[in-house]
């Protein structure tokens, strides 16, 4: 028994909390009631040893990774070597990037290998696992402001939608970003891909050298830094609508880029009250008639059934 | 690496990530921060709002509050707790928030602090009949001790836990599991306890104990002598004998008073162990976990045989525990052995009836603290004079908004029911000591009276304006109001 961790269930009597140190998972699952009983009870017992599993290895997951790196032990850890690695060679990065979506997918598989469940999802600060079985989907929304939530856009999550991870990622997030943006949501076909990839384009939302960008050497915040001494964003001045476009542009060029590669389905870049979207190749999302659209700075999974069904 | 960081920087042990923190920052998990070179909890400060626990509408009674001159607008009701307020321990420095709001015409301040307790630890009121280890043996929590059983109360068993002999003197290990320990027993999380020659429990704050494995449904309703006086009736005609069994006073209906008053028959049973008065026996068997907390699982153990020249075959015998959890119906053979029967019908219901009124059995944890020298000093200039004024009831102390028990003589050592307390509302520091939010409310000229910190008293609309991590939580509706203004002031009637 790990001492440390929280696990309850929240006011709601429905949705499952796990905390333990930095990882913090809301979990919801629908099916039979004894089934989701199991399922949470398989989260739990699966939660409580991650995060002793991934301090084991932590060094090595702070170190930037390259093709001579060599593969951790760990479950959990292998994943996020596998999810960083397309990037490994062009950029840096190192595994914890994918760190959230990949725990979140884990305990997903514990539930879903323990309970026969309609649906679930595992949602871990933002990066989130899904499961949909046949005849069931989610829809995903996103919302202006986690503070004042307005539902601006969404999405259906089916089986047949090569879709199990969504992951945002930005500079006022709880991990740093070299980037600028205020967030970036990508759909892929994996929570730790999802959320690698979401680390990556949130990167490349950048106005390099522009004077109303604060950026600090990581270890300056935060002195044990898998970035080390790379500059974070730490406070973006307001911007004109040419910067936003400009800075917004060059996340959507390397997220199209990714999604040429088969690494991401869709994504959503947002900067200051704009938003620009990378649509999936056929799209069945509703996103798809402006470019320009109101702000977005986090996702949230409605865990109402779905409306309404996906159109190819 | 850590030669490297400036001196400021502090190592967090509260997970394994064991973050580096820098001064004024937070760790990976936002939740613990480098405040003042100390590791502080960082929840977010909880304000209790007094219209969410009444239901009453959040809208403001009027729409144009700013067209409104006030003068007969109830200002909002909310409280400012110390839960997530920070402390500015060891400095001798005002309190972090010293609040000001005006509450049924009377201006009061409230002074917020969570205050870091190495004086201080839990006592835990456990509903069983349960043995659960003798008196003053040690219990310990992962193997290390972190206090003792204490007495025996209607119903319970009291442990004492903590205090600053566990906490810090005793070795690293020791004050390290103590303190967590009662953190989590104050955050309402389950705690496995082991005691010495005695019983493994897991207790958990307003939850059944779960005593060697087993969890406790009910407390007894009474003594087995009590449950005897009060069912007599019921099993009268019913059977010929009932024998309730308990650790305490084994209560034996014909022999017993109410027996007697009714006109029941003598039946030739002999119970082993200590006669009291008539119907009532002591020390029938050892204390255990078993039939209403002895150590037998087979109630014929407490029988020695019946009496030929009184007893008679097909003779009925109830017998039961003090918690109606165990019950077994005899009849008496051709030699006068008891054979146990199917358990009849008509007797279920006397059965029922005692474990009905038996209330649920729980953990009840009741934390318990004194106030130091300098955490008073964050009130007054004269910390003597807060104490003062709390003994003459001018001041109230409450600990996250929950009503608090302050000990008669020196100083100020208060205790709170924890489940009256709003969610996490303990931390702790490595010292190892225990956080604890505490708040001092008192009428405002009674407050400059005591040499109040008055240049740093604020309004409570500046407060809530400031603050950033703030939360704010409904107020428990079984709690009083704690801004309710205190009975009376200095000098008057």
């Amino acid at each position: 028994m790990n001492a440390r961790a929280t696990i309850r269930l929240l006011p709601d009597g429905r949705r499952l909390h796990l905390n333990d140190g930095p990882i913090d998972l809301i979990i919801g699952a629908d099916g039979a009631s004894e089934e989701v009983a199991r399922a949470y009870q398989a989260a739990a017992s699966r939660f409580v040893t991650i995060l002793d599993e991934l301090c084991e290895e932590l060094p090595l997951l702070r170190t930037r990774a390259s093709n001579n790196s060599p593969f951790p032990k760990g479950q959990i850890a292998g994943r996020m070597s596998e999810a960083v690695s397309p990037y490994q060679e062009r950029c840096f990065i190192t595994p914890m990037a994918a760190v959230a979506g990949a725990v979140a997918e884990a305990v997903l598989a514990a539930m879903t290998a323990a309970a026969e469940l309609q649906r679930a999802y595992v949602n871990n600060g933002g990066d989130i696992a899904l499961h949909v079985s046949p005849g069931h989907s989610y829809t995903v929304g996103m919302i202006e402001r986690a503070d004042t939530p307005s539902l601006f856009g969404k999405f259906d999550v089916s089986p047949t939608l090569p879709v199990r991870g969504v992951a945002t990622s930005g500079w006022r997030g709880r991990s740093f970003s070299l980037g600028i943006a205020d967030a970036v949501t990508v759909l892929a076909a994996s929570a730790p891909a999802a959320d690698a990839a979401a680390t990556i384009v949130a990167n490349a939302v950048n106005l390099p050298d522009h004077p109303a960008i604060t950026r600090v050497p990581a270890r300056e915040v935060s002195p044990d830094s898998d970035l080390l001494d790379l500059p974070v964003t730490r406070a973006v001045g307001a911007l004109c609508a040419q910067e936003i476009f400009e800075a917004l542009k060059a996340g959507a060029t390397v997220a199209r880029e990714l999604q040429a590669k088969g690494w991401i389905h869709a994504a959503a870049v947002c900067l200051q009250g704009q938003v620009l979207l990378v649509e999936p190749p056929l799209d069945p999302i509703e996103l798809k008639s402006a470019d320009i659209l109101p702000p977005v700075v986090a996702t949230e999974v409605n865990n109402a059934p779905s409306q309404r069904n996906t159109h190819a | 690496m850590p030669e490297i960081f400036p001196k400021d920087t502090i190592r967090c042990d509260a997970c394994p990530v064991l973050c580096y923190i820098k001064l004024g920052q937070t760790g990976a998990c936002d939740r613990y921060g480098n405040i003042a070179g100390q590791l502080v909890r960082l929840d977010p400060h909880i304000v209790l709002d007094r219209a969410k626990s009444q239901g009453t509408p959040l809208v403001p009674f009027l729409e144009h509050e700013g067209e409104w001159d006030g003068a007969l607008m109830k200002s909002k009701e909310m409280f400012v707790t110390a839960i997530g307020a920070g402390t500015t321990y060891p400095d001798y420095k005002p309190a972090p928030f010293i609040v000001s709001s005006e509450v049924d015409g009377v201006d009061m301040v409230t002074v917020v602090t969570e205050g870091i307790f190495s004086y201080c630890g839990v006592k835990l009121k456990i509903d069983t009949d349960r043995h659960l280890g003798p008196e003053r043996n040690l219990v310990r929590s992962k193997g290390e001790p972190v206090g003792h059983v204490t007495t025996a109360e209607y119903g319970s068993q009291m442990l004492s836990l903590g205090g600053v002999h566990h906490l810090t003197g005793g070795t690293k290990s020791e004050g390290r599991v103590t303190c967590e320990t009662l953190l989590d027993l104050c955050n309402g999380k389950e705690v496995a306890l082991t005691i010495d020659d005695g019983a493994s429990i897991t207790v958990a704050a307003g939850k059944p104990p779960i005593v060697n494995g087993q969890q406790e449904e009910r407390m007894r309703v009474g003594c087995g002598s009590a449950t005897i006086g009060m069912f007599a009736k019921q099993w009268f005609g019913k059977v010929d004998e009932v024998v309730v069994v308990d650790d305490h006073i084994t209560g034996v209906l014909s022999e017993h008073q109410a027996g007697k008053m009714l006109g029941m028959r003598e039946t030739g049973i002999s119970i082993q162990g200590r006669r009291s008065t008539p119907g009532r026996y002591f020390q029938v068997a050892q204390p255990g976990t078993g039939w209403g907390g002895t150590n037998i699982s087979d109630p014929l153990a407490i029988l020695k045989p019946f009496k030929a020249k009184i007893a008679w075959p097909h003779l009925r015998l109830l017998m039961v525990s003090t918690t109606g959890e165990h019950f077994a119906y005899y009849e008496l053979d051709e030699s006068l052995r008891p054979i146990e029967k199917d358990f009849p019908e008509p007797l279920r219901e006397s059965v029922d009836r005692i474990r009905e009124n038996c209330e649920p059995a729980l953990t009840t944890v009741v934390f318990m603290a004194g106030a130091g020298g300098s955490l008073r000093a964050g009130a007054t200039e004269n910390p003597v004079k807060l104490t003062d004024s709390v003994k003459r009831s001018l001041t109230r102390v409450t600990a996250g908004g929950a009503p608090t028990y302050v000990w008669p003589g020196g100083g100020i050592t208060f205790m709170v029911d924890v489940s009256r307390m709003p969610e996490n509302a303990f931390g702790y520091v490595p010292t190892p000591a225990l956080v604890a939010p505490i708040e001092f409310t008192l009428k405002k000229s009674d407050y400059a009276a005591l040499g109040g910190h008055m240049e740093f008293v604020r309004t409570l609309d500046e407060v809530m304006r400031e603050k950033q991590r703030q939360r704010q939580l409904a107020s428990l509706p079984e709690n009083p109001w704690p801004l309710k203004p205190v009975p009376k002031s200095e000098g008057e009637p």
